[in-house]
């Protein structure tokens, strides 16, 4: 269980070079050669969700705190953003973004409250009061929404200093540098003291106090910063993935959604979180578009639909039972075969 | 190791065929891609509209051989009734060829797609639905909201209330309540029913039902209270039998409840029971399959084993007849669009014109097999509404009953209140407004 990124097995050199093949893909490639399709409707909402995973893992996975809030904190994050845009038009983009992450970390501090009292499944619970308390709120008040008649409300076009993200390529081109960033910041904090704070306070609370961890200041800390990235990923999703928001789109399965992709990618894993909301957002879709290939025309698309859940639930299981550490795991240790057979072979 | 091979071989034989799968369009194919949701909550919906709609498309392949010999072509995409699965679906199956327009018949999904469609020139459908100021043509050149939009539904409910107490000066000093869905589908109608309780001097309450509704005893209690004339029921899913039910213990009549167009189906009233009888309902679509083109279908596409229906006992219900009526629009707005580009395959944007001039009155509408199962359609390059009329059809605890003639909402009412709106919409993303139907559409 470690946040080493894929590069840290690998001598130094072929780490750097790894990384600079990655960038060029991911900026590169993709952009330019990737469809439409693949940009739009498959890696924007990947890294979306892949950035609230990272959230939720940096709350659940490192500092032991189970939330079930994590879709009202995109919903916080997606209607800041909003209702910046709108009020503030003078702000730039990417301070409107990081407002809104501020708005979110604000309420996640607020809701985080009980965590200094309640454990596990009770603080569960109560964190499922910011679920409903945020989506009552943005339904009942027609001021988050600026008093639109139907309460969805539409995106303001992507833009920062003067050039526009409008194709497919510029909202992914977007997302990622966004999601990167988040991501390289979680990183340098996960290994400051803050970071080996939030293990310790997961490990073993009273230890942790013993030695003089401040419980209140780091658990409000991982709720705060937890909620700050889930907040932005709540602004890519509704700004650079749907471009619409409703508040119906921010409910307890999405929370759910958010929570499996860190369980099956792996607690306390930053790739843990990519690897997971790949498996969540990705899979289906290639299981969908191969089944409606393959059998499209014998069954209608509600058959193959539920039986792609089927699949996709048996799939879960059986990874769970190979490896309970998650995908990252079972990674880890396909990674160590493919490098060092000669290791495994001697043992 | 060969086996393995041979797997390797099998599986990227298998990814190939996949990949290619994507049917390469033959000369002379209109598609229809289709967002349908026969799985979740809204599947009675989604499986009755969807099955409704591809059964009159079936029907005009195998009796006409098409629109003028152009064939129709459909592919459905699973999505819930979630705006992710709808946009997913949308980009996986905006590509195809000939793509004549997107019907999602959903709010949250049309509204994702008004950008993405009007980029793509393509037209999206959202009949009875939809937002209420995409009415209004010259802002939003590709959205029609067929037959029914929010606010003429509100002023048809309205209107069916005057004429049965005999006028709409006999409204004054009458009481209404609005028991509303606790979203923004509920909502939207609050300020229409204050502007129409103000203009017709009837006094309102509107009470919110937090969602689902499955608990409503103190709302029905306060209806007791406030002793109304009528109640409007603008409700969703599990939230209108309870409110039925509820009606029944508190002793409020059933035939004084109207059920809006989202609480008009067999699925709102049949988990009711017995309290749901004499419970009335707004439809832009009677029920029942004794419609000329509702035997075509049976007998055609059904008699072919090509029904969409699982359960046969379904053709004939309100959301089937709502697909049917839906197909029927969209093949006619491309015959219409065919009459002036030509009898081919046509773009998307040649299919906006079509549905820009989607006039049919009472006589082509029986011309088309559909006299009494909806009135007309005069859809104009400003108007995508089509003014549409109402009726309203009693449940008598087996099937719906019509109770009333075609009831016409008050548009001349409404239209400045949608065209503010959509001038805030064009303001706000810098839409230059069309001043005439043939303005080039600019985004």
């Amino acid at each position: 269980m470690s946040a080493a990124p894929l590069t840290a097995q690998l001598s130094p050199g072929a780490g750097a070079f790894a990384i600079v093949v990655g960038a060029a893909i991911a900026f590169g490639a993709v952009p330019l050669f990737g469809s439409d399709y693949l940009m739009d409707a498959v890696l924007t909402p990947f890294l979306a969700l892949a950035l609230a995973a990272v959230g939720l893992n940096l709350l659940t996975g490192y500092a032991g705190q189970v939330s079930l809030g994590s879709a009202a904190f995109l919903a916080v994050g997606a209607y800041a953003t909003y209702n910046l845009h709108l009020r503030l038009p003078q702000l730039s983009l990417i301070v409107d973004l990081v407002l809104a992450g501020l708005v979110a970390a604000a309420i996640g501090i607020v809701f985080g409250l009980p965590s200094l009292r309640l454990r596990g499944f009770y603080l569960a619970v109560s964190t499922l009061a910011a679920q409903f308390f945020v989506q009552w709120a943005l339904t009942k008040f027609g001021w988050f929404s600026n008093d639109n008649p139907s309460g969805v409300i539409d995106a303001p076009v992507l833009s920062v200093a003067g050039v526009t993200f409008t194709s497919p390529a510029g909202r992914y081109v977007f997302s990622l540098s966004v999601v990167v960033v988040a991501t390289f910041l979680t990183l340098r904090l996960l290994r400051s003291q803050s970071g080996r704070n939030f293990i310790a306070v997961r490990d073993h609370e009273l230890a942790a106090k013993v030695i003089g961890v401040p419980l209140l200041r780091t658990k409000l800390l991982a709720f705060g910063v937890s909620s700050f990235l889930i907040g932005i990923a709540g602004a890519l999703w509704a700004f650079a993935y749907l471009r619409t928001v409703e508040p119906a789109g921010f409910n307890l399965d999405r929370s759910f959604q958010i929570l499996f992709i860190i369980i099956i990618g792996g607690l306390a894993s930053l790739r843990g979180a990519f690897l997971g909301a790949a498996f969540i957002v990705v899979f289906p879709l290639i299981l969908s578009r191969a089944g409606a290939a393959l059998l499209g025309g014998v069954f209608d698309s509600g058959v193959l639909e539920m039986s792609q859940r089927i699949v996709v639930g048996m799939l879960i299981i059986a990874f769970l039972i190979a490896e309970p550490r998650g995908l990252i795991a079972l990674w880890d240790r396909l990674w160590r075969v493919v490098t060092r057979p000669a290791a495994i072979r001697n043992t | 190791m060969i086996k393995s091979r041979y797997l390797r071989v099998a599986f990227a034989a298998a990814v190939a065929s996949v990949l290619a799968a994507a049917p390469a369009a033959r000369a002379d194919e209109q598609f229809f891609p289709l967002q349908s949701y026969r799985v979740g909550p809204y599947a009675a919906g989604g499986t009755g509209f969807f099955g409704g709609f591809i059964d009159y498309l079936n029907l005009i392949n195998i009796r006409d051989g098409g629109v003028n010999g152009v064939k129709l072509t459909w592919d459905e995409g699973e999505t819930q009734y979630e705006v992710e699965r709808g946009v997913e679906v949308y980009e996986r199956l905006k590509g195809r060829p000939g793509v004549a327009a997107w019907n999602p018949l959903s709010v949250g999904i049309a509204y994702a797609m008004i950008d993405r469609i009007t980029k793509d020139k393509v037209p999206l459908i959202t009949i009875n639905h939809g937002r209420t100021d995409s009415t209004d043509g010259r802002v939003f050149p590709y959205v029609f909201p067929l037959l029914l939009n929010p606010y003429s539904e509100t002023s048809g409910i309205v209107n069916y209330i005057a004429s049965r107490e005999g006028g709409v000066d006999k409204l004054k000093d009458k009481k209404i309540v609005v028991l509303y869905h606790g979203s923004p589908y509920g909502k939207e109608t609050i300020p229409i029913y204050k502007l129409l309780a103000d203009k017709y001097q009837f006094s309102l309450e509107q009470i919110e039902v937090p969602h689902p509704g499955n608990e409503q005893q103190s709302q029905w209690l306060s209806i007791r209270r406030a002793k109304p004339d009528y109640v409007v029921l603008r409700g969703w899913g599990v939230m209108n039998p309870v409110a039925l039910k509820t009606a029944q213990k508190v002793g409020f009549p059933a035939d004084h409840i109207i059920g809006n167009v989202w609480s008009n189906s067999e699925e709102d009233v049949i988990p009711a029971g017995d309290a749901a009888k004499g419970y009335i309902a707004i439809t832009t679509q009677a029920s029942g399959e004794q419609y000329p083109v509702l035997q075509e279908v049976i007998k055609t596409v059904y008699g072919a084993g090509k029904g969409n229906l699982d359960d046969k006992k379904r053709i004939g219900s309100v959301y089937h007849n709502l697909g049917i009526v839906n197909g029927i629009l969209n093949v006619e707005a491309i015959r219409i669009a065919q009459a002036k580009f030509g009898k081919r395959t046509l773009t998307g944007d040649e299919v906006r014109w079509g549905f820009e001039h989607l006039q049919l009155d009472p006589a082509r509408v029986e011309a088309l097999g559909a006299k009494d199962l909806f009135h007309s359609i005069n859809v104009t390059w400003d108007n995508h509404e089509g003014d549409g009329r109402v009726t309203f059809q009693q449940w008598d605890g087996g099937k719906w009953k019509v109770v009333s003639g075609w009831i016409a909402p008050d548009w001349a009412f409404l239209r400045p209140i949608i065209e503010k709106s959509a001038a805030a919409y064009a303001k706000e993303h810098g839409i230059k407004v069309r001043t005439s139907g043939d303005d080039p559409v600019s985004n």
